[in-house]
């Protein structure tokens, strides 16, 4: 038996490590870092400051990031109120209106593969007497209208679906579920982190009506978010959770993080710039990888919707392997796993769970998540890498060699321990 | 998770990979843990019938690198070791041999229990009117 941990040729141009996790976060861009420096230093004043020419410069430069962030969106500047990052955003979405609509209803509505921001958020809001539908998700990953359709009831004040999940980069139907919000009068907010910048978005073409977005998901610092909240047709409101000098239109007090609030800006400006042609390149990259594993390995398994897809997202199970132990081979290449031994609970992924797929098939995924620095030399590298493990960890693997014997795994009395 | 040197090892150069013939009375065959609790170990010994001591183990597992190295380093150890000497290895042992934290003691766990999973199908299969076969009773029976 040869060593697991494999050393295949490094190409040219590949520096390993090798980053391909970015959906978890990704490498700040130089020029939003280059945008962001003078706010450190020489042009360190606070945005609320009125009465000097130091507070009216970072003023303008948080303006000026208001308008970037907005054009990315559809929205207005007005509409932009900024926090420290996506879980901020989410919570002072849902907590924010879930206290201001409190005299409307109590119902709220969302879905199982939520990332934990929006459903641990959903659970203290069931503590403090509202009541919370959780939506189930088809074999693709997908909600099914006629759920949220169903669902609705004259209690309902909020739908919180996300946009594009996480690990499976799915992107949940926005334009059918916005026109049934609004006809039905029911605020819409999507947690949109992994989708803004990725995907066009347009919050009025889509009836959205409170969206969360983060820098550091687009090439942008950690530490900074923002929350779009619609101001007309509906104007909505949110009752603040942070008391303060009511900075935010009162929504969000505290002193603006100029330097961060100007990196956002800047990277909304290039993502919205470079979109159609690095969906071009994510598309090809990703579908390379995609046939490079298909085509060299069998017993694998594409997890969500490949047509209602991220660019940059693969999620595949490598069934018969266990997903830690295949990291463990790869470990020149940052990518995650669904497998239960590589979370903190010691389950496997939720969200997988939720497509119906079995924990076997859980713990074996593998996301990969390709971003604006990724190249085609590092694509080919990691399917080498990837399959080459594979395969050495099935030959390792009792499961495969009963699977190809034709035994039915299903069928057998395991020990479960 | 940072490995242990050890375990990264046993991962690298897994021992004793493979498969016996599982209908063999020689061969005692474990097959513990579940897909899908993310590990499954299956752990072969063929014992000599007059001495009972194992003289070949060979696994294959399903596991993360712990579980991997837990059933490398089982091999290892019963090899050369009698039935009932293979039956005094405890799960501890192996914990301390290739350092596990606390979140990968489970795999160990699985391990002795495929060493004795793996005892008793053979013991199983030894049996004859709910007696041991002697090694002479053995011999004569042939």
């Amino acid at each position: 038996m040869s060593t697991v941990t494999s050393q295949p040729e490094v190409p040219a141009g590949v520096k390993l490590p090798l980053y391909m996790d970015n959906h978890a976060t990704t490498q700040m861009d130089p020029r939003v870092l280059e945008a962001m420096i003078p706010f450190f230093t020489n042009k360190f004043g606070n945005a609320a400051s009125r009465n000097h020419s130091f507070g009216w410069e970072a003023e303008q430069a948080v303006d000026v990031a208001r308008e970037q962030i907005a054009k990315l969106i559809g929205a207005t500047a007005k509409e932009i109120i900024f926090t420290s990052g996506a879980t901020e955003s989410n919570n002072l979405a849902i907590k924010g209106i879930a206290e201001m609509y409190r005299e409307r209803g109590n119902h709220i509505i969302t879905q199982v593969t939520e990332h934990k921001a929006v459903l641990d958020t959903c659970k203290r809001m069931e503590k403090q007497g509202y009541r919370v539908t959780y939506l189930p998700v088809n074999a693709d990953g997908l909600i099914e209208l006629e759920d949220l359709k169903r669902a609705m009831d004259d209690k309902t004040i909020l739908v919180t679906i996300m946009f594009a999940n996480n690990e499976i980069g799915v992107i949940q139907p926005m334009a059918e579920i916005g026109k049934l919000c609004r006809e039905r009068g029911v605020i819409f907010h999507t947690d949109a982190v992994q989708a803004v910048g990725k995907v066009p978005i347009d919050v009025n073409a889509l009836n959205i009506d409170v969206l969360s977005l983060t820098a550091h998901k687009i090439y942008g610092p950690k530490g900074v978010g923002a929350l779009y909240v619609r101001r007309r047709n509906p104007r909505v409101q949110i009752a603040a959770q942070i008391d303060g000098g009511g900075h935010e239109r009162g929504m969000r007090s505290g002193t603006l993080n100029v330097p961060g609030i100007v990196g956002l800006g800047k990277a909304c400006e290039l993502a919205r710039e470079e979109m159609q042609s690095e969906t071009e390149r994510l598309t090809a990259m990703r579908d390379r990888l995609k046939n490079k594993l298909e085509s060299n390995l069998d017993f694998v398994h594409i997890n969500g919707s490949m047509k209602h897809r991220l660019p940059g997202n693969l999620n595949m199970s490598f069934v018969h392997v266990e997903g830690e132990s295949l990291l463990m081979g790869i470990n020149d290449i940052a990518v995650s796993s669904g497998s239960a031994c590589t979370s903190a609970t010691l389950e496997p992924s939720y969200v997988l769970k939720a497509l119906g797929l079995g924990d076997d098939v859980a713990h074996s995924s593998i996301r990969f998540g390709l971003g604006r620095f990724n190249t085609t030399a590092e694509v080919d590298y990691v399917a080498d890498k990837v399959i080459d493990v594979v395969q050495k960890l099935r030959e390792l693997s009792p499961l495969y060699e009963m699977a190809k014997e034709g035994i039915d795994l299903t069928k057998v009395q395991w020990q479960a321990h | 998770m940072a490995y242990s040197e050890k375990v990264i090892e046993h991962y690298n150069n897994p021992r004793n990979v493979g498969q016996m013939d599982k209908s063999s009375t020689e061969v005692g065959t474990g097959l513990v843990g579940a897909p899908e609790c993310g590990d499954v170990m299956r752990l072969q010994i063929k014992v000599n019938p007059l001495t009972r001591v194992i003289e070949d183990a060979k696994f294959k597992t399903f596991g993360c690198g712990s579980a991997i190295a837990s059933s490398s380093l089982a091999t290892e150890w019963v090899k050369g070791k009698t039935v009932d000497e293979a039956l005094e290895i405890k799960n501890t042992d192996i914990v301390k041999e290739l350092s596990l934290p606390p979140v990968k003691i489970h795999c160990s766990v699985l391990a002795e229990d495929a060493i004795r999973a793996a005892i008793g199908d053979w013991k199983k299969k030894n049996v004859v009117g709910g007696e041991q076969v002697s090694a002479s009773a053995a011999v004569a029976a042939n």
